[in-house]
């Protein structure tokens, strides 16, 4: 008999808000242990949104969002660090402190959390450094980085701390194709070894296909798929395969609607260029 | 149709000035919780293991305070000069020149040191502090501060407020010293009043009461300048441009405040 692996995160139906805009409306999905979930969708589909919201970065409208078994909105201060030591982030952007050195970005979290002596946390920086190919690197400053190289620096600064669920926001966005594959055999390396569960958004393809184990389709911050890879491949939804087979949508357009929208419900002519 | 164009006008103007005071009061209020909450982590981080680390406030101390010593040497110095040159000319009306000495000690120290020392830190500090903080949200470093369970407020904002408080007052009192000591050169130039003389007569006009007025409104303009920095700085939307935005206004708002405290402190503290 096996074991039916632990959920670490559950999320039933989150409902959030930007302003009084409706961002996420409803969604409910959970990411199993050791699982890598791909969080997939088109621009402004509020995938994004939702990966803040599961590192407990925004405060929700409605639902609630549990991570390794707590509910994030009813935690004190305390437990929220404790938790938070537990959890990985690679941004986007990477987030490097660009007053510090790589050595340093990597070393933060230890020094904040860990008691240990220098000498130890930097040969664990390095050891993280080793892991993303970026040995002899510490001593640089971001700046001096290129855009690959300081998203895999972000990575090692994100399982510094050995988390049991690493979070990744676009990690192969605006990087060449050879360099997004090995951030993504990365992120297969990192789940092997360290048996984490990855929370992946991306919309590029062939990274889904590459490394997901499940995926889940936003559309207009609604749930639209949830499943595995082959389920996906499979499923017979337009807009999913629209996604897939990298087909624009095609609206039908009604000629007057598109007249008024043109125009506007008044020209105010008031545009400074 | 033209009046109802200038109804229109009428109600987006009241609008606008609604909104306005709506935004200021909530940043006042963003400030005054930032104080306190500044305060919590520097008695209570330790114990939850977040503390305010002394290496990190004597980084923005040497920061804000001592690479400003030049340009604050070189400023004091001049206006020292400057209010001993104008109070020579007006008291020469009455034939008064030997009594320059009482309004240079007393505007130098309760007046010009700290205010000309808290703008120079608004330009200096201030800015870069909403610059600093501006860049890091828009590129996300605060978000990974957070996720690390890192408080960005004990961890960036609380260094910077204490080297603020710790050093505005320092400054201003270097500044005194050497507003003071330009002064008495001129005086011993133009009038012939020795040095020796000067300086004892400053001490004899000077009371520990006119110090401790300008060291005090130094403190009160150092908490202001590092709270308007910070607040604007967390409020930075919009890209690099919006960085620059919030600096300026830090700027501006900085120094208005300084000069509002300036006039209400030297009011309350003259009446009795």
């Amino acid at each position: 008999m096996t074991d039916e692996p632990n959920t670490v995160i559950e999320v039933e139906n989150l409902v959030t808000h930007y302003g009084s805009r409706k961002i996420l409306d409803d969604v409910s999905m959970s990411v199993k242990e050791g699982e890598i979930m791909i969080i997939m969708g088109g621009s402004g589909s509020g995938k994004s949104t939702l990966l803040r919201y599961m590192m407990a970065l925004e405060q929700q409208t409605s639902g609630t969002i549990k991570l390794l078994g707590n509910d994030i909105a009813k935690l004190n201060q305390q437990e929220m660090f404790n938790l938070r030591k537990k959890l990985g982030v690679a941004f986007q952007g990477g987030a490097l402190f660009s007053s510090m050195t790589v050595g340093e970005n990597i070393m933060l979290p230890l020094y904040e959390h860990a008691k240990l002596d220098m000498m130890t946390m930097e040969i664990m920086a390095r050891m993280k450094l080793e892991v993303v190919d970026l040995a002899g690197f510490e001593d640089l400053m971001p700046s001096e980085l290129s855009g690959g190289m300081i998203k895999r620096a972000a990575f090692a600064r994100a399982v510094v701390m050995d988390p049991k669920i690493l979070f990744c926001d676009e990690p192969s966005a605006g990087l060449d194709p050879v360099v997004s594959s090995a951030i993504d055999d990365l992120i297969l390396k990192l789940r092997d070894a360290m048996n984490m569960t990855v929370v992946v958004v991306t919309h590029e393809l062939e990274s889904v296909f590459k490394i997901a184990d499940r995926v889940t389709v936003l559309d207009r911050g609604h749930i639209l798929f949830i499943g595995t890879v082959a389920e996906l491949r499979n499923h017979k939804s337009e807009r999913i395969q629209n996604l897939l087979n990298r087909r624009p949508e095609e609206n039908t357009v009604d000629p007057d609607e598109y007249l008024r929208r043109l125009t506007g419900d008044e020209i105010r002519g008031d545009a400074i260029l | 149709m033209n009046i109802s164009k200038a109804r229109e006008s009428a109600t987006d103007f009241v609008e606008k000035v609604g909104r306005m005071t709506v935004v200021g009061v909530e940043e006042i209020g963003n400030g005054g919780f930032l104080v306190i909450e500044s305060i919590y982590w520097i008695f209570f981080g330790p114990g939850l293991k977040q503390p305010v680390r002394l290496s990190h406030v004597v980084v923005q101390m040497v920061e804000i305070g001592v690479k400003a010593i030049p340009i604050i040497t070189i400023l004091s110095g001049t206006i020292g000069a400057m209010l001993a040159i104008q109070s020579i000319y007006m008291l020469r009306i009455f034939g008064a020149e030997s009594q320059v000495t009482y309004g240079v000690a007393f505007s130098v120290v309760r007046e010009f040191a700290p205010l000309i020392t808290g703008i120079l830190v608004a330009g200096r500090s201030g800015s870069a502090l909403a610059a600093r903080l501006g860049t890091m949200k828009i590129s996300q470093e605060i978000d990974a501060l957070k996720v690390m369970g890192i408080n960005p407020v004990r961890y960036l904002v609380v260094p910077a407020l204490l080297a603020m408080v710790v050093m505005v007052p320092c400054l201003t009192m270097f500044n005194m010293l050497v507003g003071l000591y330009c002064a008495g050169l001129y005086i011993n130039l133009d009038l012939g009043i020795s040095m020796a003389a000067y300086v004892e007569q400053t001490i004899d006009i000077l009371s520990v009461g006119d110090l401790m007025h300008g060291i005090g409104k130094s403190a009160i303009f150092a908490i202001l300048i590092g709270v308007i920095g910070v607040v604007n700085g967390a409020s930075v939307t919009g890209g690099a441009e919006g960085v620059g935005k919030v600096t300026t206004r830090s700027v501006v708002q900085a120094i208005s405040a300084i000069i509002f405290t300036d006039m209400i402190f030297a009011f309350i503290a003259t009446q009795s």
